[in-house]
């Protein structure tokens, strides 16, 4: 018992520990702070009216930031589209149909897709893809938004099929043994009870490939274009388009810090940071919701 | 899977069989087109990337406007860059994952932690990269340098590096804990002396695989640390310095009449970074696993 006395180097141990376990929520508060310190100047140096305007053309000190917004929702909805489909497929085969030797050869694969750096897609996207794209379709230039949904479709993949993965791997066995005992075939029971008592899960893992899109800045940027108009139909899919990420990331190196550009610039940040705040939120309340339904259930 | 015999030969579970036969064709079929991008891709990179790597493409400067020469002050960047980024982000992380999984309680404050480290790993990567700019290099004043770019990417690989460890302490069985404490072991003993060590192979996984993203990026690094060209090596943690995913985009956006080779060359050292490491986070894993005796 007498190395239970506290001692002057397990007490600054413990300490340092304790703080560091508080870290995380400095580093967001501080993100935060320098966000807005320099985001919200812009509110005042820039009319509402003109912030919320349909061009985007800072030399001439046009600041609308609305193409550039819906840039990234056209492209991030592109991207979900493909990777939606394929992720949840790709998952379910993966956890329930796939012999063991098979899945244990797939799932390394998709994690090889997860550690591509995004700068590499752009390169393929740039090489391959958007020539590909160009001569089949018939399109003046191949760097288009659907060029960057079908690469960010590709970064998304990974996250959705990983995270569906582990929610279908969680349905406990015995729902699947209770569902083969009653005479259903292994089909109808991955979609009359594995998968939706997956749901949830699943659901999580889309909400998280979508904050993972649109996040993506260095292949969005490579691949569309950088033409910051407003996309006015469904055509705008097969014209260049401009994201809210890969506007800073052309443009923060070439401002004078404290100028209204860079406010701007700082404020696209802040729309960037609230978006994938929530839908981060919202996935986590997702799983936590599932997993209290769970406890109950199985109590 | 044996049925008995009478809901064999039951038509409407036969017709569900053959719907079963065909809905497991078809999956297999689309998870094949799914992958095989991503195979044909590596395979790809690799057949026209392994002719452009010599000793001096590795090893030389780059010439003519990177048209030329070799990437050798890219590589030493990245490294850099990685090394900086392991020194603070590795203890602050394993720090944070130990408090998580040994010390803290089951209140509002353990909550925040948890909504804040889901918050850091899904901040945008750019985004990162403002808040580089707008607190180490003008605010601290570290100027775009290796050392706001590491600081920068550290924050950003923390998330990962305390998730992956705090799982891997979580596993270590309770008993161990109950066991090394009635043996009279303090708290921080048998944390020392028993979870770390039986949770070590998870935890490298985890910084392995941290350590593997930050090597990659390119957007945090944009104003924060990485340097078009260098006519020499960064001589101090306060200087800029060139990094590989930025210098394959600029040789790939910024460079008119760029050789192909030596962008293929590029993307081919990249991808076996980032193999290699994977490779590494693996075969920790798998070995661990085979030798875990609880």
């Amino acid at each position: 018992m007498q190395q239970k006395k506290k001692n002057p180097s397990e007490f600054i141990i413990t300490k340092t520990i304790q703080v560091s376990g508080l870290s995380s929520i400095l580093f967001v508060l501080l993100i935060l702070y320098f966000l807005l310190s320099e985001g919200i100047p812009a509110i005042f140096e820039v009319p509402f009216k003109d912030l919320f305007s349909q061009r985007w053309y800072p030399i001439e000190e046009y600041f609308g930031i609305l193409p550039l917004i819906l840039g990234s929702l056209v492209v991030t909805l592109g991207a979900s589209i493909i990777a939606v489909p394929f992720g949840i497929l790709t998952a379910v085969y993966i956890a329930e149909i796939a012999p063991k030797w098979l899945a244990e050869i797939l799932k390394p694969l998709v994690e090889l897709l997860a550690g591509l750096p995004s700068v590499v897609l752009g390169f393929l996207g740039i090489l391959i893809v958007s020539p590909f794209l160009r001569d089949g379709l018939n399109l003046p230039t191949g760097l288009t938004a659907f060029t960057g949904s079908l690469l960010l479709g590709g970064i998304a993949l990974p996250t959705i099929v990983s995270i569906s993965e582990d929610a279908l791997k969680n349905v406990p066995i015995s729902y699947r043994h209770g569902s083969l005992a009653l005479g259903l075939t292994r089909w109808q029971t991955i979609w009359s009870v594995t998968f939706p008592a997956a749901r949830s899960g699943i659901l999580t893992a889309i909400m998280l490939g979508l904050g993972r899109t649109i996040g993506e800045t260095m292949t969005v940027m490579m691949v569309t274009g950088n033409a910051p108009v407003m996309p006015e139909s469904v055509k705008a899919l097969f014209l260049p388009i401009r994201t809210m990420t890969a506007t800073i990331a052309s443009e923060m190196g070439e401002v004078a810090s404290g100028s209204v550009h860079y406010h701007v610039l700082f404020l696209i940040g802040m729309v960037l940071f609230i978006f994938t705040m929530v839908v981060n939120i919202l996935a986590s309340l997702i799983s936590a919701r599932q997993l209290k339904r769970s406890e109950r259930i199985l109590s | 899977m044996s049925h008995s015999s009478n809901v064999k030969s039951n038509p409407s579970f036969k017709k569900q069989l053959i719907f079963e036969k065909l809905g497991f064709s078809i999956f297999t079929i689309l998870t094949i087109a799914t992958v095989t991008p991503i195979v044909a891709v590596v395979i790809y990179i690799i057949y026209l990337g392994l002719p452009a790597i010599s000793w001096d493409f590795l090893t030389s400067m780059p010439q003519d406007g990177m048209r030329g020469g070799g990437i050798w002050p890219a590589i030493v960047g990245t490294f850099y860059l990685t090394i900086g980024t392991a020194i603070f982000s590795v203890p602050l992380g394993i720090a944070a994952a130990i408090y998580l999984s040994e010390y803290a309680q089951d209140n509002k404050v353990t909550q925040y932690i948890r909504l804040a480290i889901i918050n850091l790993a899904g901040i945008p990567s750019v985004v990162y990269g403002l808040f580089g700019l707008g607190l180490f290099v003008i605010f601290l004043k570290f100027g775009t340098s290796i050392l706001s770019a590491s600081l920068t990417l550290s924050i950003m690989t923390l998330p990962v590096i305390i998730s992956t460890t705090e799982e891997a302490l979580r596993a270590v069985p309770q008993s161990f804990r109950v066991v090394s404490v009635s043996l009279g072991a303090t708290k921080w003993q048998t944390i020392r002396r028993i979870i770390l060590p039986q949770a070590i192979p998870g935890i490298l996984t985890g910084v392995v695989l941290g350590l593997e993203r930050a090597a990659g990026e390119t957007a945090p690094i944009l104003f924060t640390g990485a340097s078009f060209f260098l006519p020499r090596l960064p001589g101090s943690p306060l200087d800029a310095t060139m990094a590989l995913p930025y210098h394959l985009y600029v040789i790939s956006t910024q460079v008119p009449g760029m050789p192909v080779q030596i962008q293929y060359g590029t993307v081919m050292v990249l991808i076996f970074f980032v193999l290699i490491m994977n490779l590494i986070a693996t075969v920790i894993r798998s070995r661990a696993r085979a030798r875990r005796q609880w």
